[in-house]
Order: structure tokens, then C-alpha cells, then sequence
């Protein structure tokens, strides 16, 4: 007689410990971005944050310039390595891919995808910063441009997969060669989704901090020849909160702020694109 | 161009008349693919000092000191396996309740587009600002609250012993379970989403209710889908570097209790790369990395055999 009761009983509970399960997950995300703004923002605010460079440490002020400077440059180097041959690599793997060699590269490209970051780094020091024999910023966006490559990749691939047969068939009819359907027809049509893999994978590369340790180094002083060691945001956060100053550690937290930001930024574009492609 | 695989997929492929074309791309690839694995035979070579002094005996030494240039990798593999299960435990069990609910046709419509939407958030946070929120928030709280309270109640198993210092296995578990549990939630509901809804109906149409359907209907069905999902975060948490890093406490010791500090492969590379001086010093740390590098392929090749195998698709959350 009581089963019923029972098996309603237990279903209520099940449905309550998901519930519960559902919050936990969500108060992490929310508790962690309450704390980036509110411990952020008024070193974001301080006057030179954007425009000084570094003091030496235990001397108060100072802002993040050098930093600054060095995710864009470093990410900005990695994206024109990466985003050129990725989306290449997407209009062989969608185009002319159905073989073994596309499978091939699909699975390395899947590898890459698995990697920890740290490895990316290993591999930066050892191709470029071994061979020139001292770090620079140009290594630090090679590691980033071999991480960025799988996102690009594979977003250019299922763009690409998206364009109807039919209009890569009316190129053909009109008596266009196959190099010109891909170039001229193929390609503009899934554009959208080429610049949302770049998007997402710049946003990916410019979070980064474990490849640019044995890279890029880190530099105090405003650096802008991709040959030297250069600083970075990611850089400063970690090294400024592991520092016993507080004006270091608060600076860390405004660059931790500025870079969600900037993170955060580059995937809303991306999801815009998205957005407005689908309409 | 195999003629026998062109049907395979949706859209057929162009013949590819052009060869200059496929040349120019083939190339691309090529070199892309020399690259990788010319890269992984430097790293070899890198690693050669080391592994000609160290051999095997690698994986079982326990000293890690490079003033006597003495170099085992016992503590940070135990430390890596600790903190990535630890993270593992904690992130499977909500992950997976977060998935069904998401995946879920009925229920609270309201809420799920919120969390998906902090859940995205979460995966797109850089792990330096969650290792910072982690070393400023999450290490007190641990030292004076958690940790504490654990040693008053479960007090008497080793594993909650010690006094806590707030760093330490338990911590860096915490923070990959946080790091985790947006992959894990979003493969999961890929592979439960998979799940055809005739079953689903054919269940709570034999009277079933809810949560006797999800634990007698879709769970198992998905079983080997949910498995994957929880491999592609083990691999995840196995690489996870600088948040670890910040919290580990980075001491090359092998300790029974959870509140002790330790080390992880992936933070011994980050915290004394660029201070290794010597041929076997640096040598251990791209042995280290080497096998750091060999274990999570095997772990995501495993993982994406077995998502793929079930949702006849790649997982594209990563």
C-alpha cells in the first residue's frame, strides 16, 4: 500500500537533489565574478592603471602598460600565425577532406584540443626560445598560435560543411573550377563562421598564462620588439597575487578584472556573429 | 580522394579536378602535422639526459633535488592522480545532475537558460583569475572553516588529518572540480540529449516516474556516452596548471592527509622551468612533461572513442 507513496516520495527527492545540484553549480561562477568586480574595479579605476608601467616592487602606484601592450601584441601575433593556416587547414578538411589524410589530421587536431596548456609552452621553449636562446614574445605566439589552431580548425570545417551543396553545384554549372567555387562562393558563405572560431579562439589564447611562462617571461619594462621578453596580463596576475605586496595584489585583481573583460568581450562577438548568421 | 568514402558524409564533396589547389592545402596540413610531431621528437631529445640516467626508476623515485641532481616523479604523479580525482568525485555527481536538468524536456523552463549561461561563463574564465580567486578567497576559507570542520567530523580517517595550512591536495581538488564542471556538464547533456525520446516516453508511459526513468531508462543508456564525458574532464584536470599551481603548495612530498601540500606534474614544470640549470635538470622537467603529454592523450583519445561512439558526433565542448 505504501509503494505509491514511496516511489513519490523518492521522485520528489531525486527532483529536489538536481535542483540543489543545479544551484551549487551556478554559485561558483557567480560568487567568482562578484569578487573580480568588486576587488577589480577600483584598481581598474585608479588613474594610470592603463597608461603607466610597473613600479619596482614595494614602491605604491604604478599600472600595467607593459602588460597591456604584451597580451595584445603576443595574441595579436598568434592570430595572424594561426587564424590564415587554421582556416586553410578547415577548407582542406571540409573541400577536399574525406579521406584518410582528413581523418588523420582531424585526430591530431583533436589531440591538440586535449593537451594541457603547459604543453604548448614546452613546445614554444623548445622550437623557438632553445634555438634563438633567449625568450621572446614571437615564441610565446607561436605556442598560442598551435593552441588556437584546432578552434579555428574545426569552426571553419562546420562552416563550411553548412553551405548548401546546391550553391557549390551552381558555381560548377556556370562553369567555374573547383579552386574558384571554394575562393569566390564557399568561403564568403561561411565567413561568419570562420570569424567566430577566431574570435573564440583569440578569447581562449588571450586567458592563457601557462605558455607564455617559459615564452614571453615576463617583462617589467614596456616592450614592444616581438624579439625580447615581454609581459603579459595573465603574467601579472599570477605573479602579482603570489607577491607579499598589497598594491601588487590589488593591481592583480584589476588586471584579473580587465582580462575576464577582455576574455568575456571577444566570445559576446563571437556569439553575436553567430546570432546574426542564424537570422 | 578515396571514391568509396565520398558518400560518407552529408555534404559530398567537390571532385577535386584542381590539383594545384589540393596541393597548396595538402601542404598546409603537412606541415601543420611535421610540425606536431617533429615538436614531440625535440621534446624527446630534450628529455634524453634524464631518461638515459633515470630510466624507469623515473616513475618510483621519490627525491626530487637538484642540488644532487637526484630527480623522481613519484610525488607529483601521486599528487596529480590525488587532485585530479578529488576533482573528478565532485564535479561527476553535480555535472551530471546539472545535464539532466538541462536536458530535461519538462521542468523549470525558467532557470535553464540562465544556467547555461553561467555555465558557458565558467568555461570561458581564464584559470589565472580562478586560480587568483582560489590563493585570496578559497585558501582562508579552507584553512579556517572546511578544513577544520572536516578534521572535528571525519577526524579519525588519515586522509582528514594534520593541521590545515589551506593549501594543499583537497584545495587544488576543489578548484579542478570548479575548472571541471562546465565540460562536464556540457558533454553530459550532448550524450542525454542523445538518448532517443521514445524510450524516454515508452518509460513514464509504463507508469514510471521521473527519477526512476532518468536511473532505470537514460542512465544506462548513456552510460558509455557519461563515461567519455567523465574521461575528457579527468583529462582536462590531469593538465590544469597555474590554478593548481597557486594552491598546491608546491612541496615534493607524497602525504596521506588532504590538508598537506603537494605537488602535480603539470606545476612542477610551471614553478621550476625557468630555473633549472643543467642538462638532467631540465631534462627531468621534459621527461616529466613527456609524460604528462603521453597520459592525457591517452586518456582524451579513450574519451572521444567513447562520446563519439555513443552521439555519433565529435563532443565540441572543450
Amino acid at each position: 500500500m505504501s509503494r505509491p507513496l514511496v516511489r513519490i516520495f523518492l521522485d520528489r527527492l531525486v527532483a529536489a537533489l538536481i535542483a540543489l545540484c543545479v544551484m551549487v553549480a551556478a554559485i561558483p561562477v557567480l560568487v567568482l565574478l562578484l569578487f573580480v568586480v568588486i576587488k577589480g574595479l577600483p584598481g581598474l579605476l585608479t588613474p594610470g592603471f592603463f597608461t603607466d608601467p610597473p613600479h619596482p616592487q614595494g614602491v605604491p602606484g604604478g599600472g600595467v602598460l607593459n602588460a597591456i601592450i604584451g597580451t595584445l601584441e603576443i595574441v595579436g601575433m598568434a592570430s595572424l600565425l594561426a587564424v590564415p593556416i587554421g582556416a586553410l587547414i578547415g577548407v582542406f578538411l571540409s573541400e577536399y577532406g574525406r579521406n584518410r589524410l582528413g581523418d588523420t589530421v582531424r585526430f591530431i587536431s583533436d589531440v591538440l584540443t586535449g593537451l594541457p596548456s603547459i604543453a604548448f609552452g614546452i613546445f614554444g621553449y623548445t622550437v623557438v626560445v632553445l634555438t634563438t636562446h633567449h625568450f621572446s614574445a614571437i615564441s610565446a605566439s607561436v605556442a598560442l598560435a598551435v593552441l588556437m589552431l584546432p578552434v579555428i580548425l574545426r569552426a571553419t570545417e562546420s562552416a563550411l560543411m553548412l553551405v548548401p551543396q546546391a550553391l557549390r553545384e551552381a558555381g560548377l554549372a556556370l562553369g567555374a573550377p573547383s579552386w574558384r567555387v571554394t575562393v569566390e562562393i564557399v568561403v564568403p558563405a561561411a565567413l561568419g563562421g570562420i570569424v567566430t572560431g577566431a574570435l573564440l579562439a583569440i578569447a581562449r589564447a588571450a586567458g592563457e598564462t601557462a605558455p607564455l611562462l617559459f615564452t614571453a617571461f615576463g617583462n617589467e619594462i614596456v616592450q614592444s620588439n616581438p624579439l625580447q621578453p615581454m609581459g603579459a596580463l595573465a603574467l601579472t596576475v599570477f605573479r602579482n597575487a603570489l607577491s607579499p605586496y598589497q598594491n601588487l595584489q590589488d593591481q592583480a585583481w584589476a588586471a584579473a578584472l580587465l582580462l575576464v573583460l577582455l576574455v568575456a568581450s571577444a566570445n559576446i562577438l563571437a556569439r553575436l556573429y553567430v546570432r546574426r548568421i542564424q537570422r | 580522394m578515396g571514391k568509396g568514402t565520398a558518400e560518407r558524409v552529408a555534404p559530398a564533396p567537390l571532385v577535386a579536378t584542381s590539383r594545384q589547389r589540393r596541393l597548396i592545402s595538402g601542404d598546409d596540413v603537412f606541415r601543420a602535422v611535421a610540425f606536431a610531431a617533429a615538436a614531440l621528437i625535440l621534446v624527446v631529445a630534450a628529455a634524453l639526459p634524464a631518461i638515459a640516467r633515470f630510466g624507469l626508476g623515473f616513475f618510483i623515485g621519490r627525491t626530487w633535488d637538484p642540488v644532487r641532481t637526484q630527480f623522481g616523479a613519484l610525488s607529483a604523479i601521486y599528487g596529480t592522480a590525488v587532485t585530479s580525482v578529488i576533482g573528478l568525485l565532485i564535479a561527476f555527481p553535480i555535472g551530471l545532475a546539472a545535464a539532466l536538468f538541462l536536458a530535461e524536456e519538462s521542468g523549470v523552463r525558467l532557470l535553464r537558460g540562465p544556467l547555461s549561461f553561467a555555465i558557458e561563463l565558467l568555461a570561458g574564465i581564464p584559470s589565472v583569475v580562478i586560480g587568483l580567486f582560489a590563493f585570496f578567497i578559497l585558501t582562508p576559507l579552507m584553512r579556517d572553516d572546511v578544513d577544520p570542520f572536516l578534521n572535528h567530523t571525519l577526524g579519525f580517517l588519515p586522509l582528514f588529518q594534520g593541521s590545515p595550512s589551506g593549501y594543499g591536495y583537497l584545495t587544488a581538488g576543489l578548484v579542478l572540480a570548479i575548472m571541471v564542471l562546465p565540460i562536464m556538464t556540457a558533454l553530459s547533456r550532448d550524450v542525454i540529449r542523445a538518448v532517443p525520446r521514445a524510450l524516454r516516453e515508452a518509460s513514464l508511459a509504463l507508469g514510471a516516474t521521473n527519477a526512476e526513468t532518468i536511473w532505470s531508462v537514460i542512465l544506462p543508456y548513456a552510460r558509455v556516452g557519461i563515461t567519455g564525458a567523465a574521461l575528457l574532464s579527468l583529462g582536462r584536470a590531469l593538465g590544469e596548471t597555474i590554478a593548481v599551481t597557486m594552491v598546491i603548495g608546491n612541496r615534493n612530498e607524497i602525504s596521506a592527509s588532504l590538508f598537506a601540500s603537494g605537488y602535480t606534474l603539470p606545476s612542477v614544470i610551471a614553478n621550476e622551468f625557468t630555473e633549472a640549470v643543467g642538462n638532467v635538470y631540465l631534462g627531468s622537467l621534459f621527461y616529466l612533461g613527456l609524460v604528462l603529454v603521453l597520459i592525457t592523450i591517452a586518456v582524451n583519445v579513450l574519451a572521444r572513442l567513447l562520446v563519439w561512439r555513443f552521439t555519433g558526433s565529435e563532443p565540441m565542448a572543450t
